[in-house]
C-alpha cells in the first residue's frame, strides 16, 4: 500500500506540468470559494455592526426594513418626519439615557448629508461599542461647520478649512444648490467601515438655515437670506428624519417601543436595530448566497478538470497499468493508485488554495483597511470554514474515485495484454 | 519426471462476447527447469493462454496447475498474489514504467511479493545489490541504474525487463515475443543472455514468438497451432 502511494507520487510527479496546471485551478477555486465565504462572513459582520448601543432606532410610521434602510444606512428617503415636538417629549423620557436626532434630504456630491446635534460624536456608536474619532479637527460648532466621514474626505480630497456646498436633495438636478450658504470642514472622522464613512454631518440648526429660504423644495424667487444673517432668526428644528436612543436600562426596551408605537399625536414606530438588521440582511443576504453557489460551483468545475485530465491520461497509461498488474498488483490496487493520484493533486491543490487566500488577505489587508476602513487581521480558519473545507476534500474524495474506477475496470478489461 | 510447473487439463477458453472458442488445450505440460519455445502465428491464442497462466483470464473450463496450484480453485487474489511471487513477465515492448528509475523497475516485483524480496535477498545481498547485480549480468552499464527508464534503448529495456522477470528467483519466466522489436542480432544475444540467467537460477522458461529462426537453443518446442483444437483464427496457417 505505501509503495502504491509512493508510485502514484511519481506518476503525478512525471506529468507534472499537465497536473501541475490543474492543482493551480483547483487551488484557485478553493480560494475562490473560501474566500467569498470570508468576505460575506465579514460583511455580515460590518452590516450588523453598522449600528451598535442604541437602543431603538424611531421614524415616523413605515417599515421596520425601510426604517433602517434610511435612518442608517441613509438609503431611499423617508415618508414622513417626527414633529420636533415629540422628539422633545420622547427624549424628555426619564428612561432614556441619550437621543440623537437625524435630519436627512440634502447631500453633497453624493455623499448624504445628516443633521445632528453634538451628542451624536459622543452616543454614536458602531462595530464593538466603538465610538467615533476624529482623524484630524473637531466636531462642528458654528451654523455653517461640518464633520465629514472619511470616504467623503478621501475620495473628495477634503481638509479641514476647506470649503463645500450642500445640495438640496440626492443632488442630480442643477439650480439646487444651497450655494449662498457654503460649509466648513472642522473635522474628518477617522474610518469605520460603516454608512459613517460616507456621510456629511453638520447641525441641525444648519439644516434649518440652509432650507429658511426655500418651501416645498424649490428656493423662493426674490427672497434670499444671506449667511450672515441666520442667526437672526429661530433656527429650531420643525421636524427631524429618525432619532436614535439609548436607554439607562436595556430591560426598559420592549416598554419604551409600545409607548413609541403607541404614540398618540402621530404614528410612530420604533425598532430594535439588531432584530431589524436581521431582517434586512435577509433581503440582502440573499446575493451572497449565489455568490457562495458560483463558488462553489467553481470548485466543482475545477475537480471536474481533473477528473477529465485524469481519465484522458489513462489510455496511454494502458500499458503502464498492464505492467503492474503483471507484477501482481491486483485490480484494487489499481484503483488505489489511480485514486490515490487524484488524493495527492485535490489534497494539495486544496492545501495551496488556502495558503493563497492567506498570502492574499495578508497582502491586500492594507489596501483593505485604507479603503473600506476594514481591519483584516489574519485568523485561524474557523469553524463554518472548517466545514466548507471538509466538504470540498469529500467532494474531491468522490471525484477521486472517478478515474479510479475507471483505471479498475481497464485493467480487468485488458488483462495483461492491453489491445492498443 | 517431478511434478510439472505448468500443468493443463480440458482447457477451453472463450472471450465474452465471442462465438467460438479462442483456446482448446487437451493437455500441457511443462518441468521445472525446461527451457519451451511456444510457437504459434500471430492471432493463434498464444497472448491469451499467457493471460490464462497469467491467472488474469479464467478458463470456460478445464483446470490449469501453476506450480502445483490450482488456478481455477483459487480466488482473484490468491491467483494474483501467486503471479506476484512465481511468474516473471517479459512483454513484447514498452516493458518499463516511464517514471520509475531501472532499479525500482527491476524491484517491481519484490513491492508486490515479500516472497521474492525473501529470495532476492537470499545470497545476503540488499535488494537493491540484486536488482544491480541482475543488471549488470544483462550488460546494462551501472551509471545506467538510476536513471529513468523512458531514456533507454530498445533492447535495453527488454534487458531490464529480462532482469525484473528474473529477480527473486520466480520459478517461472512467461516472455511474450520479448525480441520482436529488435533487430536480428540482437534477438539472438538477448536470447542467449535470457537463457544464461534463467538456467543459473534454474527457472523454468516459457518463451513465445512466432519466429521459427529462435527455437534452436530450446529444450522443447510446443507448436500452439496444433495443440489448440479450437477453430482456428487470426493469421493460423
Ligand atoms: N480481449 C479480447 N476480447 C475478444 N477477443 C480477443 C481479445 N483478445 C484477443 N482476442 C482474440 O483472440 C484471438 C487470439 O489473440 P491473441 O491471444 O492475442 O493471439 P496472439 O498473441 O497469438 O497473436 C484473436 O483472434 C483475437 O482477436
Ligand atoms: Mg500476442
Amino acid at each position: 500500500m505505501r509503495y502504491l502511494f509512493s508510485m502514484a507520487w511519481h506518476s503525478a510527479w512525471n506529468r507534472r506540468f499537465t497536473l501541475g496546471l490543474t492543482l493551480l485551478s483547483i487551488a484557485l477555486s478553493v480560494t475562490l470559494l473560501l474566500g467569498v465565504e470570508r468576505i460575506r462572513h465579514d460583511a455580515r459582520q460590518a452590516f450588523a455592526q453598522s449600528v451598535s448601543g442604541t437602543d431603538l432606532v424611531i421614524g415616523a410610521r413605515t417599515s421596520p426594513v425601510q426604517l433602517m434602510l434610511y435612518s442608517v444606512f441613509h438609503i431611499g428617503e423617508a415618508t414622513n418626519n417626527i414633529h420636533w415636538q415629540a422628539y422633545q417629549e420622547i427624549a424628555a423620557n426619564p428612561t432614556v439615557a441619550w437621543s440623537i436626532p437625524i435630519s436627512l434630504g440634502d447631500s453633497h456630491r453624493g455623499f448624504p448629508v445628516l443633521g445632528t446635534h453634538a451628542g451624536y460624536f459622543e452616543h454614536f456608536h458602531y462595530g464593538n461599542r466603538q465610538s467615533l474619532t476624529f482623524e484630524t479637527g473637531k466636531p462642528f460648532d458654528g451654523v455653517f461647520d461640518t464633520v465629514i466621514g472619511s470616504e467623503v474626505a478621501a475620495s473628495l480630497g477634503y481638509h479641514p478649512g476647506d470649503h463645500i456646498v450642500l445640495t438640496h436633495g440626492a443632488g442630480g438636478l442643477t439650480g439646487q444648490d444651497h450655494n449662498d450658504k457654503p460649509f466648513v470642514v472642522t473635522g474628518i472622522l477617522a474610518p469605520t467601515g460603516t454608512p459613517v464613512d460616507r456621510t456629511v454631518h453638520v447641525s441641525l440648526e444648519a439644516i434649518e438655515a440652509i432650507h429658511l429660504d426655500w418651501q416645498g423644495g424649490a428656493r423662493m424667487p426674490g427672497f434670499e437670506i444671506p449667511a450672515e444673517y441666520v442667526r437672526k432668526f429661530d433656527l429650531t428644528p420643525k421636524s427631524v428624519t429618525a432619532i436614535l436612543i439609548g436607554l439607562k436600562s436595556r430591560a426598559g426596551v420592549f416598554r419604551m417601543q409600545r409607548l413609541v408605537n403607541d404614540y398618540a399625536d402621530e404614528p410612530l414606530l420604533a425598532v430594535l436595530p439588531g432584530v431589524a438588521l436581521d431582517q434586512l440582511w435577509q433581503v440582502v443576504g440573499a446575493a451572497e448566497h449565489a455568490f457562495l453557489a458560483v463558488s462553489a460551483m467553481v470548485v466543482v468545475v475545477g475537480l471536474c478538470g481533473l477528473v477529465a485530465v485524469i481519465l484522458a491520461s489513462l489510455n496511454e497509461r494502458r500499458r503502464e497499468l498492464a505492467i503492474i498488474r503483471s507484477v501482481g498488483a491486483r485490480p484494487a490496487d489499481i484503483f488505489v493508485l489511480l485514486t490515490a493520484e487524484g488524493v495527492f493533486i485535490t489534497l494539495s491543490g486544496i492545501l495551496l488554495g488556502i495558503a493563497l487566500l492567506y498570502g492574499i488577505s495578508a497582502a491586500m489587508a492594507p489596501l483593505i483597511q485604507g479603503h473600506f476602513g476594514i481591519a483584516i487581521t489574519p485568523r485561524p480558519v474557523s469553524l463554518d470554514e472548517l466545514w466548507l473545507i471538509a466538504a470540498i476534500i469529500g467532494v474531491s474524495l468522490l471525484a477521486s474515485l472517478v478515474p479510479g474506477y475507471g483505471a479498475y475496470r481497464m485493467s480487468l478489461a485488458d488483462g495483461l495484454t492491453p489491445r492498443i | 519426471m517431478a511434478s510439472p510447473v505448468i500443468d493443463i487439463e480440458q482447457l477451453r477458453f472463450r472471450y465474452s462476447g465471442s462465438a467460438s472458442d479462442c483456446l482448446h488445450i487437451e493437455r500441457m505440460q511443462v518441468a521445472a527447469g525446461e527451457r519451451i519455445f511456444l510457437h504459434g502465428p500471430s492471432g493463434s491464442g498464444k497472448s491469451t493462454l499467457l493471460g490464462l497462466l497469467g491467472g488474469v483470464l479464467t478458463p470456460s473450463c478445464g483446470t490449469i496447475s501453476l506450480l502445483g496450484h490450482e488456478l481455477t480453485q483459487m480466488r482473484a487474489t490468491a491467483r494474483d498474489r501467486l503471479r506476484a511471487d512465481c511468474v516473471g513477465f517479459i512483454f513484447q515492448q514498452f516493458n518499463l514504467i516511464p517514471y520509475l528509475s531501472l532499479l525500482d523497475n527491476v524491484l517491481l516485483p519484490c513491492r508486490f511479493s515479500a516472497l521474492r524480496r525473501g529470495q532476492a535477498c537470499i545470497s545476503g545481498h540488499h535488494l537493491e545489490a540484486e536488482a544491480g547485480r541482475l543488471l549488470d549480468h544483462l550488460d546494462i552499464a551501472p551509471e545506467l541504474h538510476k536513471r529513468a527508464a523512458s531514456r533507454l534503448s530498445v533492447g535495453q529495456q527488454q534487458r531490464v525487463a529480462a532482469a525484473r522477470a528474473l529477480i527473486g528467483r520466480p520459478g517461472i519466466v512467461i516472455a511474450d515475443e520479448p525480441t520482436s522489436a529488435l533487430d536480428a542480432d540482437r534477438q539472438f544475444a538477448f536470447l542467449e543472455l535470457l537463457q544464461k540467467e534463467c538456467s543459473a537460477s534454474e527457472t523454468t522458461l516459457l518463451f513465445v514468438s512466432h519466429d521459427h529462426r529462435l527455437a534452436a537453443d530450446f529444450d522443447r518446442t510446443i507448436e500452439l497451432a496444433t495443440l489448440n483444437l479450437a477453430p482456428t483464427n487470426g493469421g493460423a496457417s
